[in-house]
C-alpha cells in the first residue's frame, strides 16, 4: 500500500512539473535551450502628407488580434500631432491631429511583431451580426443569386461553398456570370471584393483582411488582401486570387475590412511607405513580454520577475537539488562512499567559483597542507572546538596566501576563492582526519577520491549551460527530480558496487 | 552484471539499500535507536534484564571529570576506555598493562596520564560521536579473551556477532583482530570475519575486507573448524537482545570471557552485511524464513530450535 501510494505521489509530481514545462515552452514559448532565439519583425508606417495651412486629421487602421502574431511593442511618431488610439471589435485606429500644420508633414508608426509557437492561442470571437446582403443592382444580383446557386449544388458545407465560390471566381475561362461580376476590375483587390459580396450573399460571415508578407528588408512593403471567413468556429483564409484556404506563416494580417489604410483630411499628397526588417532576440525575454501581455499569471509568479540579486541567488540555489538528485544516484544506486551526505555537492558548488581542475587543484593543496597542520595541532592536544578553530584559522591564511602566491604569478583560479568554500574545506579537513586515524589512511584517501569525484561529476553535470537554464526558467522540473528521488528512496536492488563486493557469494 | 545481480538474488544476498528500507526502517523504530546507540544506556538495560555485560568501573560525563580517571582505575592495570556514542569502535582504547603512571595499550605502545585525558577529553567533546555532539565516556572492564582464539587473533579481543530478527538468531560471525585493525574486532578496520555454523558454533571460513581467507593473516592458523565454548549461551544471550531493545533487526556483540563466559559488549540497530561474505550465506533468504514464523510467541528455547535445524551449514 505505502508503495502505491508513493506510485502515485511520484506520477503527480512528475504530471504537474512536466505539465507546466510543457505548457510553458509549447504554448508560451519559453525557450528549452539557453541564448535561443526568436525572430522578431520591426514593421513600419511612415507617411507624408503636405499640409495645407490648417487643421490636419489622418488615420490610420492598426493591426488588430493578428493571427499567428503577437505584438510586443509599438510606437507612434508625429511631431506636434495629438493622437488618439479607437478600438473596434474587428479594427483598431489610430488618428493624429493637428489644428495647424504646413508644409510636409511626416508621421510614424512602428510596431514589433513575433510569431506565436500555437495557432490555437487566438480566440476566434464570433462575427458580429453581418450587415445585411449588399444591395445589389441589376444584372449583378441576378448574376450573384445564380453563381451561388450553382456553387451550392457542388459544396457540402460553408467551407466547401466558400473554396468553390473562389474557384469560379478564378476560373481561367469564367462563365459569363463570373465575368460580368469581375467586370469592375480584376486585380487581387477587386477579387476580394467580389468574392466577399458573392460568400455574404450566400450567407457565409466574410470579410477582407489585408496581409504583409514578412521578409527581411523590404523598404516598399505591399499589402495583398485576404478572404476571412467564419466556418462556424473559426475564421479560415483564403487567398481570392487563387482559391486556397490557409493562410501562409509569414503573413502577417494587418487590418480588416472596406476602410482604406490611411485616411487624411486637410492635406493632400498623402505617401506611405511601408517597410519591413527582421532581427533576432533572446527567446526568453520575448516569451516574458509576449506572456505578460497576454495577461498569463505564469509569468508574475516566475522567478524571471525576481530582482536580479535575488536571481542571481536563485541560479545556484536551483542547482542544489540537480546536485543532491545526483548523490542519491551515485550513493544508492552506484554506491559511491563519500564523506558526510552533501559536502560532495557544496564542494561541487564551490568549483562553481574556481572551475573544475583550478577547484581540484586548490581544494587539495589547501585540504593537504590543512591536514597536515591538523595533525601537528592533535600533538598539541587541543580540545575539539579550539582545534577546529585553529584549523578554520589556518585555512583562511593559506587561502589568503595561495590568492597572493596566485596574483603574483598572475593565475587567475587562486583569486576566485569566495567565502563559501572556507567553511567547506575545514569540515572537509577535519572529516579526513578523522577517517585518517581510525580507519587508516587507504580509507581516507578512498572516501576522500570518492568525494571529490563525486564532486567534480556533479558540478560538471551542475555546469551544463543547459542545465542551468533549464532549471532557472522551469522550476518545476525539480518536482520531476523529487518524484525520482522519492522513487530512488525506495529503490532496494543491489548497489552497482556491491556486485563486486559480493561476487564470491555468487560464486557455487 | 545482470546475471550477477540475478544469481545474488537467487541465493539471498541482503543488498544495503534492502537492508535499510526493509529491514531496519520497518523493523527498528527511531526512537529504540538511543538503546542501543548509546553503549551505557544498553549496558544499563543489559543488567537490568539479568545479561551479562563487562563491568562498569565508572562514567566520565565532563571534561573536569577526567581528574577521577586515575582513581576509577587504581584498582585495575587492565581497563578499556569507551564513548558512549562512538561508532564503528571509533575511539575505545584498550589498556593492557601499567608501569607507574603509564598505561600499555594492547598494541604494546606506552602512554603518558596525560595521553590518557586527551583521549578522552577528544571523547567527551565529541570527536568520535556522530555528528560531533559531547558524549560520556565509559571505564569498563578489560575482556580477558578465552584462551580457544589465541591463535587465531593477533593482540585485542575477538568478538562474536550474531544477527537476531525477531528473537531469532539468524546468522553469526567470529571478528578476530588483526595487526591491519589495530587489535580492534571491527571488520571497517581491517579484522577478519569468520563465518561461525549457527547449530553447532564451529567456524568455516572467513573474509578480511571483501576477499574470503582461510588463514588468520597475522598467525597463519587455519580459522575454520574452531569449535566456540559456550554456543547455546552465546545464542541465548542474542536471542534475547529484540525483547529488551524493542528492535526486530539487530547485531549484537558478544565476547567470550576466559572466567566469566559470554558477555554482552554492545548491540547495534545497523549491522553490516559482510556477515554474508564470511559465512557464504545470503541473509535475505534467512530473514524471510524467520519472517514467516516470526511473532507467534513462541519460547526462547523453541526460537533457538528453529534456527539450529534450518540454518545448520550444511
Amino acid at each position: 500500500m505505502k508503495k502505491l501510494h508513493l506510485y502515485i505521489l511520484a506520477a503527480l509530481l512528475t504530471a504537474s512539473g512536466l505539465g507546466l514545462f510543457i505548457y510553458k515552452t509549447a504554448y508560451l514559448g519559453f525557450p528549452m535551450a539557453p541564448k535561443a532565439e526568436v525572430e522578431v519583425w520591426t514593421l513600419q508606417v511612415r507617411f507624408t502628407v503636405d499640409a495645407r495651412t490648417g487643421p490636419v486629421k489622418a488615420t490610420l487602421q492598426l493591426p488588430s488580434r493578428p493571427p499567428s502574431y503577437t505584438i510586443l511593442d509599438e510606437d507612434f511618431v508625429s511631431r506636434g500631432f495629438g493622437l488618439s488610439t479607437r478600438e473596434g471589435s474587428e479594427s483598431r485606429e489610430v488618428e493624429w491631429a493637428i489644428r495647424r500644420a504646413e508644409g510636409q508633414q511626416s508621421l510614424y508608426y512602428r510596431v514589433q511583431v513575433t510569431a506565436n509557437k500555437e495557432r490555437g492561442l487566438d480566440p476566434d470571437p464570433a462575427p458580429a451580426l453581418q450587415p445585411a446582403e449588399p444591395a445589389l443592382e441589376e444584372p449583378f444580383r441576378t448574376a450573384v443569386a445564380t453563381v451561388v446557386a450553382e456553387a451550392r449544388t457542388h459544396s457540402a458545407d460553408d467551407t466547401s461553398l466558400a473554396a468553390e465560390l473562389l474557384r469560379r471566381l478564378n476560373d481561367p475561362s469564367p462563365n459569363e456570370n463570373v465575368d460580368l461580376l469581375l467586370s469592375g476590375g480584376r486585380s487581387p483587390g477587386s477579387r476580394a471584393r467580389v468574392g466577399e459580396t458573392l460568400l455574404r450573399a450566400a450567407g457565409i460571415p466574410t470579410r477582407i483582411a489585408f496581409g504583409l508578407e514578412l521578409q527581411d528588408q523590404q523598404r516598399y512593403a505591399v499589402f495583398t488582401p485576404w478572404l476571412e471567413v467564419y466556418d462556424g468556429k473559426r475564421w479560415v483564409y483564403f487567398d481570392p486570387t487563387s482559391g486556397r484556404s490557409g493562410l501562409p506563416k509569414d503573413v502577417f494580417i494587418w487590418w480588416r475590412g472596406d476602410r482604406p489604410l490611411i485616411s487624411v483630411l486637410g492635406a493632400s499628397n498623402p505617401e506611405v511607405q511601408i517597410s519591413v526588417s527582421g532581427s533576432f532576440a533572446e527567446a526568453l525575454e520575448i516569451a516574458e513580454r509576449r506572456v505578460g501581455l497576454g495577461g498569463s499569471r505564469v509569468v508574475e509568479f516566475s522567478l524571471l520577475k525576481m530582482p536580479l540579486q535575488t536571481q542571481a541567488v536563485f541560479r545556484v540555489l536551483l542547482l542544489v537539488p540537480i546536485g543532491a538528485f545526483f548523490m542519491v544516484l551515485l550513493r544508492t544506486v552506484i554506491g559511491i562512499r563519500t564523506f558526510g551526505t552533501f559536502m560532495p555537492v557544496l564542494i561541487a558548488l564551490t568549483f562553481r567559483e574556481t572551475r573544475l581542475l583550478g577547484g581540484l587543484a586548490l581544494f587539495v593543496l589547501v585540504v593537504g597542507i590543512g591536514l597536515g597542520v591538523r595533525f601537528y595541532l592533535e600533538r598539541l592536544r587541543l580540545l575539539l572546538v579550539p582545534r577546529l578553530a585553529s584549523v578554520l584559522i589556518i585555512v583562511v591564511l593559506i587561502l589568503a596566501a595561495i590568492s597572493i602566491l596566485s596574483h603574483r604569478l598572475e593565475l587567475e583560479t587562486g583569486l576566485s576563492v569566495a567565502l563559501f568554500p572556507l567553511v567547506i574545506m575545514t569540515m572537509a579537513i577535519e572529516r579526513l582526519s578523522i577517517v585518517w586515524e581510525e580507519r587508516g589512511a587507504m580509507e581516507a584517501v578512498r572516501e576522500g577520491t570518492g568525494t571529490l569525484l563525486v564532486a567534480a561529476l556533479a558540478y560538471l553535470v551542475m555546469s551544463l549551460d543547459r542545465v542551468q537554464h533549464l532549471v532557472f526558467v522551469f522550476p518545476e522540473l525539480l518536482l520531476v527530480v523529487l518524484a525520482a528521488t522519492l522513487l530512488l528512496g525506495r529503490y532496494s536492488g543491489y548497489r552497482l558496487l556491491e556486485l563486486r563486493r559480493f561476487r564470491a557469494l555468487a560464486e557455487r | 552484471m545482470l546475471s550477477l545481480r540475478r544469481r545474488l538474488n537467487e541465493r539471498g544476498v541482503l543488498g544495503l539499500n534492502r537492508r535499510n528500507a526493509e529491514y531496519i526502517s520497518l523493523h527498528n523504530p527511531r526512537r529504540r535507536f538511543p538503546l542501543v546507540d548509546d553503549k551505557l544506556l544498553t549496558k544499563e538495560i543489559a543488567i537490568a534484564a539479568g545479561m551479562a555485560v563487562p563491568e562498569l568501573y565508572g562514567v566520565l560525563e565532563r571534561q573536569h571529570d577526567i581528574h577521577d580517571l586515575p582513581a576509577m582505575v587504581a584498582d585495575h592495570k587492565q581497563f578499556v576506555i569507551k564513548p558512549a556514542h562512538g561508532s564503528g569502535g571509533n575511539g575505545i582504547l584498550v589498556i593492557t598493562g601499567r608501569r607507574g603512571a603509564r598505561h600499555q595499550k594492547s598494541s604494546g605502545e606506552w602512554l603518558e596520564q596525560s595521553d590518557l585525558d586527551h583521549h578522552v577529553s577528544s571523547a567527551l567533546s565529541g570527536l568520535y560521536s556522530l555528528g560531533g555532539r559531547p558524549d560520556r565516556v565509559m571505564v569498563e572492564y578489560c575482556v580477558d579473551c578465552d584462551p580457544v582464539f589465541e591463535s587465531v587473533s593477533y593482540q585485542g579481543v575477538p568478538d562474536i556477532r550474531v544477527i537476531v530478527f525477531h528473537g531469532y538468531p539468524v546468522m553469526s560471525m567470529l571478528r578476530l583482530p588483526t595487526r591491519a585493525s589495530d587489535g580492534k574486532a571491527n571488520l571497517h578496520q581491517g579484522a577478519v570475519g569468520v563465518g561461525v555454523d549457527l547449530s553447532t558454533g564451529t567456524t568455516v571460513g572467513g573474509v578480511q575486507g571483501n576477499d574470503p581467507i582461510q588463514e588468520h593473516p597475522d598467525t597463519d592458523q587455519p580459522i575454520a573448524g574452531l569449535s566456540i565454548p559456550c554456543w547455546d549461551h552465546i545464542l541465548e544471550l542474542a536471542g534475547r537482545a529484540c525483547e529488551i531493545t524493542g528492535l526486530g533487526y539487530v547485531g549484537v556483540d558478544v565476547v567470550l570471557d576466559r572466567t566469566r563466559g559470554p558477555l554482552i559488549l554492545e548491540l547495534n540497530a545497523r549491522p553490516g552485511l559482510n556477515i554474508q561474505i564470511a559465512n557464504r550465506r545470503g541473509l535475505r533468504a534467512r530473514l524471510e524464513t524467520v519472517h514467516g514464523v516470526a511473532g507467534r510467541g513462541a519460547s526462547l528455547a523453541d526460537r533457538l530450535r528453529f534456527v539450529r535445524e534450518r540454518f545448520a551449514h550444511g
